[in-house]
């Protein structure tokens, strides 16, 4: 058995904010699936991570659940067909990620009949091997649906010690997102055996079920499918404190069991995997029936839109459809965020298609956004500190970016932020920190890739020094032997005289053996 | 459909510099009144004169440096600045001490370090420490408290007073001026008399000095108000109580006749004024919250320090400015650890 006690106490973390949670507004209707989208728009990485092998060309026929590109490694994620019709062609579209940028996607003009692709169920999977649990997963192109992407079966093996626990993450800490508490209440059953799925694949022999107190249906929808569908008692509901940003994984690994990820390791280090409950039910469905993660739940909501909801959303829709779906926008919408509002992305266009993190699509006016300027100076109250969840010093981290002193923010630790954003949003300069602190990061990432270049660049040097240098002493080598052959002239000449003699006297001689 | 592209968080902020630092100011309402109460009317005069100053100086020094007027102007930081001297000064201080104070606190500890939030040190007391070494007379002059009084200046004297330096022939500085509590103490303490005894003078009250204490416990109002709003953190003003007490009961235990008691330090001169609306400046303190405990304890220690071997009657103006200079040290050594390291 292992040490670590996951769940039994809820510990706090330091910092942390307690914001308006504003989820019920989408969570009055049901689950709705928007029409069928002209055109679905699909990039080939969805993940954090290289984009896998594509495996059709423009003009081809797919049909729904149908591979479009082949994972070669567990960091490579497939992307599938979400529904049947042609992959017209394959163009440069607007992405998420970097924002206001562009990338190749292939667009699939479906034809309506919805056709699927064979599935590929994975009979009695209580006894399966873990291996191959994990192949059907990788082969569905699991990718964290939490936001994160990452990708799934590269989460469930890996060089570390023994994973004892599986932490699913139900609480999802940022206003407004309410997929994944929607996902809880539909389908809880899914969620569970999802649950006991990844516990197989990855050796766990424990299931933790981590969802905010606030969430009472969940907990009693959750409660029903357990006894249902976990009858050895395999899976735990834990409630935390509603506290933003309990849900990121480092936090919620500190809440249940009161110890940190090492800032050098990852949660399996401690024994602990951590998954997203979105992403234990696509692991259900991608086992049980054999269906690859094609669709997701997508929150769309705000205060900018008419008819707040969650909608069932096929990969590829662009979210301009989402937003009809939702009842079309009001008047002075300033930004569209994917994602929540502390740490989402800001979108530069609704054409933009759903991928697979994409949990939520925020509408805000203006008056809900934040006004860039004017920003003041910091006066060193201390609020960013005293709300920061990782126990960094932002104002501090702030200044030495601003004087370009990058060694010390690495000394201040800048790559342990999160960008959970709340030393940001209670800053009373209003300095847009978060801002600040992925410059930087991109500052010194930039600078280690040249670092490593410049190391490389002078190890090739080196060893081209080295080889000439070693080359010369060859041919000081070989001169030398030469030189005290040449010195020892006399002996030579004498030697050869008498090999020739020798050889006359031979070949003068009767008794020749044939080959001198 | 036109879309901004800022990066997250995207909810309006929360806070601004002008709301805490107006927050500041309600928090000293109650002193103020209760300083009205005890001393009369002249600290009114004190705070609109050195706030007009600070104001006018700010102005300039933005101009001169080529800064935008309307944000500074109106971020109430100079403002704040102000009445903390203000609060400082005996009621009926010539005008000009005012000036004196603003110009070295707003142009020299503020804007020559480079304005808002750059400041190394508390510009309120530099512009005191100032004061209090080039005019150590006119700063020693304060009125008696309202029960020892023969009666409070009115609107006209006090504004006689401060604006020409003469007083209406029926008052003058023999009546009206008193020491201190603290000052008393130390020129008593000097003398060999016992400290039981010197508390027998009138202006001494039921714990610190007559008046004094009462005004203390209005800043401390004022300082719980702005703990519950967040303003300040509990660090400085715990450390810096806490400290003072520690420090204090052993050895008025010890020697009690020698040793003002731990009530008579804390609710005499600026002390708990300082633990509330001076060591804690945000600006001038430490970032770290550890760090912000160390502040506050030293800040105790060197005004004890100052009180009982100093020049001075009140060290707390010296005390903050040489924790000032600690700061980046202070910030340095008490880093906090960083989740998972």
């Amino acid at each position: 058995m292992h040490d670590l006690e996951v769940g039994e106490h809820l510990y706090r973390f330091p910092g942390g904010l307690k914001l308006r949670h504003h989820k019920q507004i989408a969570c009055r209707d049901p689950l709705l699936r928007p029409e069928m989208p002209e055109a679905l728009y699909l990039p080939l990485q969805q993940h954090q991570g290289p984009a896998g092998e594509m495996l059709v060309a423009p003009g081809d026929r797919v049909l729904k659940g149908q591979p479009l590109s082949r994972a070669r490694n567990d960091r490579e994620v497939p992307v599938h067909a979400p529904t049947s019709g042609t992959i017209s062609a394959i163009k440069a579209w607007p992405v998420s990620w970097p924002p206001d940028s562009e990338a190749e996607c292939l667009v699939l003009q479906p034809d309506g009949k919805d056709a699927w692709f064979e599935t590929t169920a994975l009979d009695d999977w209580r006894h399966a091997d873990p291996a191959d649990l994990i192949g059907h997963i990788r082969a569905a192109g699991l990718a964290g649906l939490g936001g994160a992407m990452f990708p799934t079966a590269a989460k469930l093996r890996g060089e570390w010690q023994q994973v004892h626990t599986l932490i699913l993450n139900g609480s999802e800490c940022e206003p407004y997102i309410s997929c994944d508490e929607m996902l809880m209440r539909e389908r809880p059953g899914a969620i569970i055996e999802g649950g006991l799925i990844l516990a197989r694949a990855l050796g766990a022999d424990e299931v933790i079920i981590a969802i905010e107190d606030q969430m009472g249906a969940v907990d009693e929808s959750l409660s029903r499918a357990l006894a249902e569908h976990d009858p050895d008692d395999f899976c735990r509901i834990v409630e935390v404190t509603t506290i933003y940003p309990e849900g990121g994984e480092k936090q919620l690994i500190q809440v249940l069991t009161g110890a940190e990820v090492p800032h050098d390791g990852l949660p399996q280090d401690l024994g602990l995997a951590c998954l997203n409950v979105g992403t234990a039910a696509a692991a259900r469905d991608a086992v049980i029936e054999g269906k690859p993660l094609i669709e997701r739940i997508v929150t769309v909501s705000g205060p900018g839109i008419k008819h707040p909801r969650n909608v069932v959303a096929l990969l590829g829709t662009p979210v301009s459809d989402l937003l009809a779906a939702a009842g079309g926008l009001d008047d002075d919408i300033e930004r569209l965020v994917l994602g929540g509002p502390m740490s989402g992305l800001p979108l530069a266009s609704d054409l933009i298609p759903v991928a697979k993190g994409s949990n939520c699509i925020l509408v805000l006016r203006r008056e809900d956004t934040r006004r860039v300027q004017p920003v003041m100076p910091c006066i060193n109250c201390g609020e960013c500190v005293r709300v920061c969840p990782a126990s960094l010093l932002p104002q501090e981290l702030y200044k030495y970016l601003k004087a370009e002193d990058y060694d010390e923010t690495d000394s201040l630790h800048l790559f342990d932020c999160i960008e959970c954003g709340c030393c940001a949003h209670v800053c009373p300069s209003h300095i847009p920190l978060v801002d600040w602190y992925r410059h930087g990061k991109g500052v010194l990432r930039e600078r280690g890739i040249e670092d490593a270049r410049a190391q490389k660049a002078r190890q090739r040097f080196e060893a081209r020094e080295k080889r000439i240098a070693e080359e010369k002493e060859q041919r000081r080598l070989r001169r030398e032997q030469r030189e005290q052959k040449l010195k020892a002239g006399g002996d030579a000449k004498s030697e050869v005289q008498a090999a020739i003699e020798r050889s006359r006297s031979k070949s003068a001689g009767p008794d020749q053996d044939g080959d001198s | 459909m036109k879309l901004t592209l800022a990066g997250a968080p995207h909810l309006p902020p929360i806070n601004t510099v002008s709301g805490v630092m107006k927050q500041v100011l309600y928090a000293l309402i109650p002193a103020i009144a209760a300083h009205v109460w005890f001393f009369g009317l002249g600290i009114l005069f004190q705070i609109a004169l050195a706030v007009a100053f600070a104001l006018a100086l700010e102005a300039v020094m933005l101009k001169l440096r080529e800064r935008p007027l309307e944000p500074f102007l109106s971020d109430y930081s100079a403002v704040v600045t102000a009445v903390l001297f203000a609060l400082c000064m005996p009621p009926l201080a010539p005008w000009w001490i005012a000036l004196t104070g603003m110009v070295f606190a707003i142009v020299v500890a503020k804007h020559f370090y480079g304005g808002l939030g750059h400041n190394l040190f508390n510009p309120a007391m530099v512009g005191f420490a100032v004061v209090i070494v080039a005019f150590p007379l006119d700063l020693s002059q304060w009125l008696a408290p309202r029960q020892l009084s023969p009666g409070l200046p009115g609107l006209w004297q006090t504004a006689q007073a401060i604006f020409t330096g003469s007083l209406p022939e029926a008052l003058s500085w023999d009546t009206l001026s008193q020491a201190t509590p603290l000052d008393a103490l130390k020129t008593g303490v000097a003398e060999n008399r016992l400290v039981t005894e010197i508390r027998d003078a009138p202006i001494f009250g039921d714990f610190g000095g007559l008046g004094w204490e009462w005004i203390a416990n209005f800043y401390a109002l004022g300082g719980l108000w702005l703990l519950y709003r967040r303003v300040i953190s509990w660090h400085v003003p715990v450390a810096l109580l806490a400290t003072v007490v520690v420090v204090t009961v052993p050895m008025w235990l010890m020697g009690p006749d020698i040793n003002p008691s731990p009530l008579q330090h804390v609710f005499s001169g600026a002390l708990v004024m300082a633990a509330f609306f001076i060591a804690t400046d945000p600006v001038s303190g430490c970032s770290t919250m550890r760090g912000r405990l160390v502040f506050g304890a030293g800040v105790a220690i060197l005004t004890l320090a100052i009180r009982r071997f100093g020049g001075y009657p009140d060290g707390v103006a010296f005390a903050v400015l040489l924790m000032n200079m600690a700061v980046p040290l202070i910030d340095r050594l008490t880093r906090p650890r960083t989740y998972g390291h």
